[in-house]
């Protein structure tokens, strides 16, 4: 098996366009994960009252659940598209790995859902009145943490392509393997917004989102290859 | 040369027939050494161990929560060793029992969680408490129901097995984490966390019956494993001609 | 049978579904200018033996051997609905590097002018000729067809015969599936039957142990 750097730059930039492409003529269902993010965001002061106290001990923790559960909307057309025009089993076809067209297709997905999340984050934590000193904790927290949420969700995406009930089935196999990057990021927020450091806090948040980097590919080809069978 | 047999008996037990009588002759034997230890473990948890001077009766219930939780853990192990030979070799034998320790699992993960509840509601006062051995114990729970319902969610039972077993490994890299990452979360949000068992609170008189109880759950796993496997194995292969020929030699063959 | 001339081969080929071989072992060799025909009922494992020869599935027991990478034209026509039929190729056409233009490999499929329709406005037949269009903006000397003359009509047909009849003359080789049509060609075909394995073959041991 070929490792991931063997891709070849040209077609992987190529790929790379053609995705970005095609999710900017979705923008529709692209920009669902941002709509989703402020629903949560308007929701919970109207549901747990509009005190600044409350809203900001837990804000730390919405806006990290609301950016795990909106990531969980892109994701199941994520592969299924390519499953449905044929284009998943070309991936596959002669000696190609598919790396380049699996790697180009999770750093497209993850620039176009997480990116919009992460611009429009701070808006979303002001309203929460998050203090404003950790507001760069957040997007930081973000910016390293959504890597390793989008390989998780790909990974689930790619386990259930072709099951009976497909949609069902993804946040139950998300939920768990989510569960340290959301302790480890609303963590350094949390000490963030208590004027404490949290770097130790991040520290462990990359090295999860490495591990992720490292292992997930393998794991979502794999899995890719067997529901093609 | 030990290599050499051991890679043959390896071979032969992935042979369905084969393995179907292995597991038969072998299973009525794991229950007995079930049985006996369980008979003594608990009469010696019941009437042997003095009550603690603390907890009185309630610390009793130890001795199936303890042995439960180690054994939800070491189900997990057991299924990740067998999900990659099954992914590596193929091998459907392992494919089957690798599915078939997921339920297992569960079982003792839910028992771990409902004795540690039914144990905590006295220690604690609220029958359920965001303790960092309870709550790792509720998502490894939530992790073989994905695994369970992974596995059902295919028509081909074979893809389905070495899909699922794609998810068991991807878990098992990540149980670690997530166990190790909720114990620093409630140490920092809870300041000091009241045990259910302290290090140093385990006499040497509780001993006896804790290893006890845990061999009978050894025991216990290796019967229910053997089972599970054979019932699924003979459920997938009803209509070939090894399971014909063992349903005739027991006079249960379908008209 | 001389290995060094050989596009494609194949050597005991199977591939199990449910635990059980969908066809029969499969061995062919496929030479330049040669085409196979791949004859079988319906269900009988063509598309799967297809998807082998491609490298899409791996197999559970054989080998496949090919020199360069095939293109392969499956059932589904790997066209993106979102994008023109132009930058359907336009892409196709980086990846592979071939000397036809876009503007051609339309002609020749019967899509003349319809470069700047969006894919997904195709109807059934022009969508499975943008698939075959693909085949000639890359460039590979093994062509795998699942069913070329599916949704065509006559004129359809009569082209698919005709970029197969030139990609032969250029030494190229073509596997094809089929059960109704059969192409017409001056060049030597060979046929070969998907023979699907019954229910209730004898398994004792079982061979993937």
């Amino acid at each position: 098996m070929p490792e991931p750097s063997s891709a070849k730059p040209r077609p992987f930039l190529a790929l790379l366009q053609r995705d970005l492409l095609l999710s900017i003529r979705r923008s529709g269902e692209t920009l669902l994960p941002l709509f989703f993010l402020f629903a949560v965001v308007i929701l919970i002061p109207l549901g747990v009252g509009p005190g600044p106290n409350v809203l900001s001990l837990i804000a730390p923790g919405m806006v990290w659940v609301a950016a795990l559960l909106s990531s969980l909307l892109a994701l199941d057309q994520l592969f299924r598209s390519d499953l449905q025009d044929g284009t998943l089993e070309q991936w596959f076809v002669g000696h190609s790995s598919g790396w380049a067209q699996l790697l180009a297709r999770l750093l497209s997905h993850w620039l176009v859902s997480a990116i919009p999340v992460i611009t429009f984050s701070p808006f979303a934590a002001i309203m929460l009145h998050l203090p404003v000193d950790a507001l760069p904790i957040l997007v930081l927290t973000l910016i390293i943490g959504t890597p390793a949420l989008s390989l998780i969700g790909s990974l689930a995406a790619a386990l259930t392509l072709t099951t009976r009930g497909a949609g069902g089935l993804l946040p139950i196999l998300v939920f768990p393997m989510v569960v340290p990057l959301l302790i480890f990021a609303t963590g350094a927020v949390a000490l963030a917004a208590e004027g404490h450091a949290s770097s130790a806090h991040l520290g462990l948040l990359l090295a999860f989102t490495i591990l992720n980097l490292t292992l997930m590919p393998l794991a979502i080809r794999a899995a890719l290859k067997l529901n093609l069978e | 040369m030990i290599w050499k047999t051991l890679k043959l008996w390896f071979h032969k037990l992935g042979s369905p027939p084969l393995f179907s009588q292995f597991a038969r002759r072998v299973s009525p034997w794991l229950w007995a050494g079930f049985t006996i230890c369980l008979v003594v473990g608990v009469y010696k948890a019941l009437y042997v161990v003095p009550p603690d001077y603390q907890q009185s009766d309630t610390s009793r219930i130890m001795y199936i929560h303890v042995p439960s939780a180690w054994q939800a853990m070491l189900t997990y192990v057991v299924m990740a060793v067998l999900a990659a030979i099954a992914l590596i070799w193929r091998i459907r034998i392992t494919e089957i029992m690798a599915m078939a320790c997921a339920p297992i699992g569960a079982a003792f993960t839910l028992i771990c969680l409902a004795t540690g509840s039914i144990w905590g509601r006295p220690m604690w006062g609220t029958w359920w408490e965001w303790d960092a051995r309870l709550t790792s114990m509720l998502i490894l729970l939530f992790i073989y129901i994905g695994i369970m319902a992974l596995y059902a969610a295919f028509e081909d039972r074979r893809k389905a097995a070495r899909i699922a077993s794609v998810l068991v490994l991807a878990g098992a890299v990540n149980i670690p984490i997530i166990h190790y990452s909720v114990e620093w979360w409630t140490t920092l949000h809870q300041g000091q966390t009241i045990r259910l068992i302290g290090e140093s609170s385990l006499h040497s008189s509780m001993l006896p019956p804790l290893i006890w109880m845990t061999i009978a759950i050894k025991f216990l796993f290796g019967a229910a494993l053997l089972d599970r496997a054979r019932n699924e194995l003979l459920e997938q292969d009803q209509s070939k001609q090894w399971v014909q020929r063992e349903l005739q030699a027991r006079g249960m063959a379908r008209a | 049978m001389v290995i060094v001339n050989t596009l494609l081969s194949a050597r005991q080929l199977t591939f199990q579904r449910h635990g059980l071989n969908v066809f029969q072992p499969v061995d062919l060799a496929l030479n330049p200018g040669h085409a196979i025909v791949v004859q079988g009922s319906n269900g009988a494992g063509k598309t799967t033996l297809l998807r082998l020869l491609a490298g899409v599935l791996e197999p559970s027991d054989g080998e496949v051997l090919f020199e360069q990478d095939p293109l392969f034209h499956g059932h589904l026509p790997a066209v993106k609905g979102d994008l023109s039929c132009r930058e359907n190729l336009a892409f196709e056409r980086k990846l592979g590097a071939s000397s036809v233009s876009i503007a051609s490999a339309l002609l020749q499929v019967g899509l003349a002018g319809l470069g700047a329709r969006p894919a997904r406005s195709l109807s059934a037949g022009q969508t499975r000729r943008l698939g075959l269009a693909r085949l000639l903006v890359r460039t590979s000397p093994i062509w795998l067809l699942d069913e070329p003359y599916a949704s065509l009509d006559a004129d359809g047909c009569h082209q698919v015969d005709q970029l197969i009849h030139q990609h032969l003359e250029t030494g190229g080789g073509v596997i094809l599936s089929t059960h109704q049509q059969m192409p017409d060609l001056q060049h030597p075909i060979q046929y070969l039957a998907v023979a699907p394995v019954g229910n209730g073959c004898p398994q004792g041991a079982s061979s993937d142990a």
